[in-house]
């Protein structure tokens, strides 16, 4: 089979709802975080891919603007899990919801 | 003849094929696992595969930097930030049962329909396109275009960095 843009944009698509289907069936805050991760990276895998097919490296920096915004998000995340977590050990995400307003 | 020239006249295109059947058969199994395993350093260490997946499949598609800035970022940084994560929060390290809500059925359901019609969408809409060749962009073209066409979006992202580096450090302090 001759290697097309369509096989990484099926993997992109493969990861992508694996990650999602974490994110719906996992409870425990890190492991989402991790599921969210997965779904960025799918993402990512179709910027480059779309980027080589068009012959454009706006992919490769859109990539680069992900990486950094998914670092921030992760530091901010675990930040958020670890405060929350020295009040109540264990929690999992159903029992987060002080924020309720 | 010289080594970049005898590189130039290979043609890569079967040994692109094979690896990237490999890689991606590898990532799906290891992004299957991160969602399935019932223990969460398990997990990470899954994460940590499809990871390297993706920044090999940057490598087959030719983009040198973002391949090694996802090694740098997400398995040098975030990982070890998942694993200290881990650690702070005292998660237990052995297998744990409750990683799991109890209803299942819907998110999988969900998920799968989700697969089912992004992957035929996909296949519908680019069915013959061809990877063009000799494609591969140089780190400095795309340092060229990061610091001229997108200036402002990587002034911004940088304070955005600054802002979450404080905001971490507010929001996890022991007062």
């Amino acid at each position: 089979m001759e290697l097309t843009t369509t096989w990484y944009l099926v993997l992109g698509a493969i990861i992508f709802a694996i990650g999602a289907s974490g994110l719906m069936i996992r409870r425990n805050p890190l492991v989402m975080f991790m599921c969210v991760e997965l779904m960025l990276n799918a993402v990512n895998l179709t910027f480059v891919a779309f980027g080589r097919e068009l012959d454009d490296l706006g992919g490769q920096v859109s990539v680069f603007f992900v990486l950094v915004v998914a670092a921030a998000e992760v530091v901010i995340g675990l930040a958020i899990i670890v405060a929350i977590m020295r009040h109540r050990s264990g929690a999992t995400a159903d029992d987060l919801s002080v924020l309720r307003g | 003849m010289s080594a970049a020239a005898v590189l130039a006249d290979i043609d890569w295109h079967v040994e692109q094929q094979v690896f990237f059947y490999l890689i991606a058969t590898t990532q799906v199994v290891a992004a299957w696992r991160v969602v399935t395993t019932k223990n969460i350093v398990h997990a990470a260490l899954y994460l940590v595969v499809v990871l390297a997946g993706v920044a090999a499949q940057f490598i087959l598609l030719g983009a040198e930097f973002i391949a090694s800035t996802q090694v740098l970022v997400y398995i040098g940084a975030v990982i070890v930030l998942f694993l200290f994560g881990i650690m702070l929060t005292q998660a237990r390290i052995g297998a744990e049962n409750d990683l799991d809500q109890p209803n299942r059925l819907p998110a999988v359901l969900t998920a799968g329909l989700l697969a089912i019609l992004t992957v035929s969408t996909v296949i519908r809409t680019f069915e013959d396109v061809e990877l063009p060749d000799n494609s591969r962009t140089t780190t400095a073209s795309v340092s060229d275009s990061i610091f001229s066409d997108y200036i402002i979006a990587f002034e911004a992202v940088s304070v955005l960095l600054l802002a979450a580096l404080i905001g971490a450090i507010v929001v996890a302090r022991k007062d």
